[in-house]
């Protein structure tokens, strides 16, 4: 036997009891991983993007469109050397019924601006000349087993086609890879040529656009040149709200509501209630068994050693349950992840791993202190004495 | 016989419950020779277990010397009375007081976690101090499933292992049966016989005090008379 095995032997004293408390911080900390990664996504998620392009977008909505018309007057501003428009397409895989991110848009300008997207320049050359073309991330074309000349119809949840129907086709002209791994993650997207959008849908939409991409030139001001931007069409029918990509990305996952700011009470909630449960399980604990850490104490233990016991029985179950339930939140992270087609990154990667970690010993401390320290504070005679 | 084990000199102990001061013992004075095997008798709240519990450093008196194995235990620290504790001293109780979440030989053990024994040679004290009780069949195990008079010998085999030279008993046959009593009784004696442990029990019961050398008698916290 060593002292490792009578922390074991003492936390299954009641079997019942312990296991439930172990479920209960298993669940705790597989909620706390799923929902640090969910941060994650959300707060740090456009880090690696930096602040080299603007995005440009309706004051009122990014729904709203601007007119194309705006180009050459973004074009002339100083700082600013190449721009390229997206519109949002709203694309559905009709054999799956799943949603893509996809975006109509002029390839060249796109290509300039967009350095960070790899593709052979034939096939961005046959997505210029291609007026059904379609361009898709690696990701993309690996979960649907999409190949290059392959014709894919795909349904718009917003515009129909002037004959009425929703589904659209088109030929699968190029894949692109991420230049690095980072943006290789965010190759779940879907491009197609801004002149198909404009002759087929059934609005009539032509010479609009959700966003407008300014590429600025090293060293720009991004901050003054947004200013000039939002300037330029004041009090316009058009006025605009710019932004670096980086902040945009944050503002357009905020629209949910601050997800920061909600996993942080979600989790205090949880961790309260873990406090009070394992913390009682642990008071409990030390309570039955007065006489015993009093014997402990009679045959040599000194008051750190049983203080040590008690701490490290809280110790041992908040971590095979943190570990348990991290190693669950990995598990079901993973899946999501798979489930959605990796447009989903749910990872619980280091940087939660650590915080998980970090929040086993602050628990461990805050549920076997007080127990720990009246189990130290014991003494014998009374404890044998029944006082 | 003549070395003596414990000395106690002038020893008074005073506890407080609340307001009120309760004086136990009234500096009593008291000499135990080395391989003497004593019974504290006395009525109850004569100060018996008082007087043992000082004895063992599990407490420390108001005044008075206590000297045992040559070492003034009156004047040690809390860590440094655990520490002698751990290597001079074994106890037995009444209930026995075996951790329920370990087998016999775990709770053997126990005592050992605290040397600096291998596993191997932790396991072959373990085995040598159930073999002493009699009780090298049980060791797998656990409390629960041993008569009182196992538990008991188990407890005392617990209290042999790291080789004390002193064991002090409180009431150690009080849970017991007449005939198990005896079993119990006849054991401690074997030890302070054949192998030379000084022992003190404290006990309500004359017959278990009959198995002693000598018994003493408490009253009111002072040593009344000393009987061969």
């Amino acid at each position: 036997m060593t002292r490792t095995g009578f922390v074991i032997a003492n936390l299954f004293r009641k079997r019942v009891r312990t296991i439930l408390t172990l479920l209960s911080v298993i669940m705790a900390f597989l909620l706390f991983g799923l929902l640090q990664s969910v941060n994650t996504i959300f707060s740090a998620g456009a880090d690696f993007v930096g602040a080299t392009r603007l995005f440009v977008q309706a004051r009122v909505s990014f729904t709203t469109a601007l007119p194309l018309s705006m180009l050459p007057k973004l074009e002339a501003i100083p700082g600013v050397t190449r721009v390229a428009y997206q519109q949002w397409f709203g694309g559905v895989w009709l054999k799956t019924n799943t949603q893509l991110i996809m975006f109509a848009l002029e390839p060249q300008r796109y290509h300039d601006v967009y350095p960070e997207w790899k593709m052979p320049e034939a096939q961005w050359q046959a997505f210029e000349r291609t007026r059904t073309g379609l361009i898709v991330g690696r990701q993309l074309a690996n979960q649907y087993g999409w190949k290059l000349g392959q014709r894919v119809p795909i349904s718009s949840n917003i515009w129909p086609q002037k004959n009425g129907s929703k589904a659209w086709e088109f030929d699968l002209v190029g894949i692109f890879d991420g230049k690095d791994e980072d943006w290789q993650k965010r190759t779940n997207l879907a491009f197609m040529q801004q002149d198909y959008f404009e002759e087929a849908n059934q609005f009539g939409i032509k010479g609009r656009t959700n966003f407008f991409i300014l590429q600025l030139a090293a060293g720009a001001n991004a901050e003054a040149i947004s200013k000039t931007v939002d300037a330029m069409f004041e009090n316009s029918p058009d006025e605009t709200k710019t932004q670096t990509e980086k902040d945009f990305n944050i503002s357009f996952v905020k629209q949910i509501g601050d997800i920061g700011l909600m996993v942080r009470w979600i989790l205090f909630a949880v961790f309260f209630t873990l406090l009070l449960v394992v913390g009682n399980t642990m008071a409990q604990s030390v309570r039955e068994r007065v006489p015993e850490l009093a014997v402990l104490k009679t045959l040599g233990f000194s008051d750190r050693s049983v203080l040590g016991f008690v701490l490290a029985e809280a110790f041992v179950l908040v971590l095979a349950g943190g570990l348990v339930g991290m190693v669950l939140a990995s598990l079901a992270g993973a899946m999501v992840e798979k489930a959605t087609g990796g447009q989903f990154l749910l990872e619980v990667n280091g940087g939660v791993w650590f915080l998980g970690v970090a929040a086993i010993v602050l628990m461990s401390l805050a549920v076997g202190l007080l127990p720990a320290l009246r189990a130290r504070r014991l003494k014998i005679v009374d404890a044998l004495a029944g006082h | 016989m003549s070395e003596p084990m414990v000395q106690v000199h002038n020893v008074t102990k005073v506890y407080e419950r609340g307001k009120q001061k309760i004086e136990v013992l009234h500096g009593l004075t008291l000499d135990i020779p080395k391989g003497d095997f004593v019974a504290l008798m006395g009525p109850s709240g004569s100060g018996k277990t008082t007087l043992l519990n000082l004895i063992g450093g599990l407490d420390k008196p108001t005044s008075g010397e206590i000297t045992v194995g040559g070492r003034r235990i009156d004047q040690l620290g809390s860590g440094q009375l655990a520490n002698w504790r751990a290597h001079n001293v074994g106890f037995v109780f009444q209930f026995y007081n075996l951790m329920p979440v370990l087998t016999a030989e775990g709770n053997v053990e126990l005592p050992l976690l605290l040397t600096k024994l291998s596993g191997a040679q932790r396991r072959k004290n373990v085995s040598v101090a159930l073999e002493v009780v009699g009780l090298a069949d049980r060791a797998k195990h656990k409390p629960r499933e041993l008569s009182g008079g196992q538990e008991q010998r188990v407890a005392i085999a617990r209290a042999l292992v790291s080789d004390p030279q002193l064991l002090v008993c409180d009431e150690p046959t009080g849970d017991l049966d007449r005939k198990t009593a005896d079993e119990i009784l006849g054991l401690l004696q074997v030890l302070n016989r054949d192998h030379g442990k000084t022992i003190v029990i404290v006990t309500h019961d004359p017959k278990a005090a009959e198995f002693a050398r000598r018994t003493l008698h408490l009253e009111k916290g002072q040593l009344l008379e000393q009987a061969a």
